[in-house]
């Protein structure tokens, strides 16, 4: 059935550290590799080789620019991976005419029956993040499943019984944990850097949580040698003195 | 929003034909015989037309039976469900006037009410999504039912309510366009929101996530076009409208009757790319584009 559930006994979901996130875009490849070769239809490509290649993806890197307002400060470059928020209020669910999208009552993860999905698109059209994209090869509508064919997967080693893109990230900018749970470690990171909501007005309750850049250091005066170097010139002499008055009366 | 001919069509046609059996349903003395064949026809090619040709964006349309299942939380279900008792209850209700000459008359009203029903059901597909502010108002279903019942009373001939219903449709729809393009900065959401880091400073986007396209952008960016829309708003109100309203005022032949069908045809045809092709999805900030 296609109404959420009113509480889900755990919820499941992503950390994700923009401070730390380097944009390497690695979880995307092992998100891309992990869910094609496994858990429902394989995510597809058309055209891979051509002019105009484009395909499905569960997770993508967008890059930022950030100008800080007020000082003179240099912009920042922030990268941001984004996939499913795996939503307490996913409007994505109730919009599903075949009851193919679902969020699971036991750990509260976003998943779509493909079997079910007629393709219509409409839980597409629902998510403000983007976050689901429909297969042109399978015709059926393609999401994030926070990796659950992996994270109760006991043939995994129990370091593999994470989501691929958190198992994957080189700069730890990753977090996977139960966020319902204040006592887990993501729920406390969350706490101790002030992690966000993405796009709070559109009231769907996300899961997953953005940790902000930490502010950057203001950088101390400690060249001992500078003091002693000869200041540089604010006024032209000689021959370019008599050029630039010159070039200025033209 | 891409937009896709299989829905402008859908709801173009499908929101005449459904009209048009609305008041069939109602109409207390209702044609027999021929002409009540030919009207039949007329509404159920639309809008079996409409809804057929809505089949063809869904990615795996064998499956459509399932769509009947969700009528608890989904719109598009509610309306599969409201479509197909209208078509059963009208089928049977044309069946006793088309070949028996008799109006049973409660399946003609439960029919009109379900006409009533599936516009209002399709609307509110669109107007639920906050995540397109162009949609998400009291103004989208309005605008949909007043289209709908005045292509409906000019397809049956009802002269009078016609010429007033296309009245109420163009003032809804001016208001429309008026109210949708303040509807986006008015949510609230921007790049800000979107991001989270609109406390440090104005963002940009710097670097999409990929050089190529994707399913996302083919979809919910679509700005190609959309600088002709004041013209065409023009002239989807000077068809849809005005043509149809001063045709009905003078009088009225078969032939000018057809004229002024096909202007309305044409003018609401126009309404809807544009119903489509101006709504912005907030996910395009994300990719810096609207």
């Amino acid at each position: 059935m296609t109404t959420l559930p009113n509480l889900t006994q755990k919820k499941l979901g992503l950390v994700i550290d923009l401070d730390t996130c380097v944009g390497c875009h690695a979880c995307v490849i092992s998100c891309k590799g992990w869910n094609t070769e496994n858990y429902g239809a394989p995510l597809s490509d058309q055209n891979a080789y051509g002019a105009d290649n484009s395909g499905t993806f569960l997770n993508r890197v967008h890059s930022f620019e950030v100008q800080p307002t007020g000082d003179e400060a240099a912009a920042q470059l922030i990268h941001f991976p984004k996939s499913c928020l795996h939503c307490e209020d996913a409007p994505c669910v109730t919009v599903c005419p075949t009851g193919a999208s679902y969020k699971r009552e036991e750990d509260g993860i976003v998943l779509v029956n493909e079997q079910d999905c007629i393709g219509c698109g409409l839980c597409a059209w629902a998510c403000p993040y983007g976050a689901r994209e429909l297969d042109q090869a399978e015709g059926v509508m393609k999401k994030c499943t926070l990796c659950v064919d992996r994270i109760y997967n006991e043939n995994l080693e129990e370091v593999d019984r994470v989501p691929t893109c958190v198992r994957t990230c080189p700069s730890g900018a990753r977090h996977f944990g139960d966020l319902g749970d204040e006592n887990s470690d993501v729920s406390k990171l969350v706490a101790e850097r002030g992690g966000m909501d993405l796009m709070p007005e559109q009231g769907t309750k996300p899961v997953n949580k953005y940790l902000p850049p930490r502010p950057k250091d203001e950088l101390p005066e400690f060249d001992v040698l500078a003091p002693f170097l000869e200041p540089v010139a604010q006024e032209a002499k000689g021959f370019l003195g008599w050029l630039d008055k010159t070039l200025e009366k033209l | 929003m891409h937009p896709a001919p299989s829905v402008i069509i859908f709801t173009t046609f499908s929101g005449l034909g459904f009209g048009l059996l609305f008041w069939l349903g109602i109409d207390p003395t209702p044609p027999t015989g021929w002409v009540a064949f030919v009207f039949w026809l007329i509404a159920y090619v639309m809008a079996v037309g409409g809804l057929l040709s809505s089949t063809f964006h869904l990615g795996r349309p064998e499956r459509f039976l399932k769509a009947f299942s969700q009528w608890r939380s989904s719109w598009l279900s509610r309306e599969g469900i409201a479509a197909v008792t209208t078509l059963v209850a009208m089928g049977l209700y044309g069946l006793g006037l088309v070949f028996f000459g008799t109006a049973w008359q409660p399946l003609g009203w439960l029919g009109a009410l379900g006409a009533l029903a599936t516009v209002f059901t399709t609307s509110m597909i669109y107007t639920q999504m906050k995540t397109i502010p162009r949609w998400n108002m009291n103004l989208t279903p309005a605008m949909f039912m007043s289209y709908a019942l005045a292509g409906g009373a000019l397809l049956k001939g009802n002269i009078t309510m016609a010429i007033v219903l296309l009245a109420i449709a163009g003032v809804v729809q001016v208001f429309t366009w008026v109210m949708g393009d303040k509807a986006f900065e008015n949510s609230g959401t921007t790049m800000a929101t979107a991001t989270g880091l609109g406390n440090i400073g104005s963002v940009r986007a710097f670097e999409p996530p990929h050089t190529g396209t994707n399913y996302l952008m083919r979809e919910f960016i679509h700005v190609v076009g959309r600088k002709h829309s004041q013209k065409l708003r023009i002239i989807s109100v000077a068809l849809g409208i005005i043509i149809p309203v001063v045709l009905l005022l003078l009088p009225i032949g078969h032939w000018i009757a057809l004229i002024a069908v096909a202007s309305h045809i044409a003018g609401v045809l126009a309404s809807r790319w544009l119903f489509f092709a101006e709504a912005e999805h907030v996910v395009g900030l994300y990719y810096g584009k609207r």
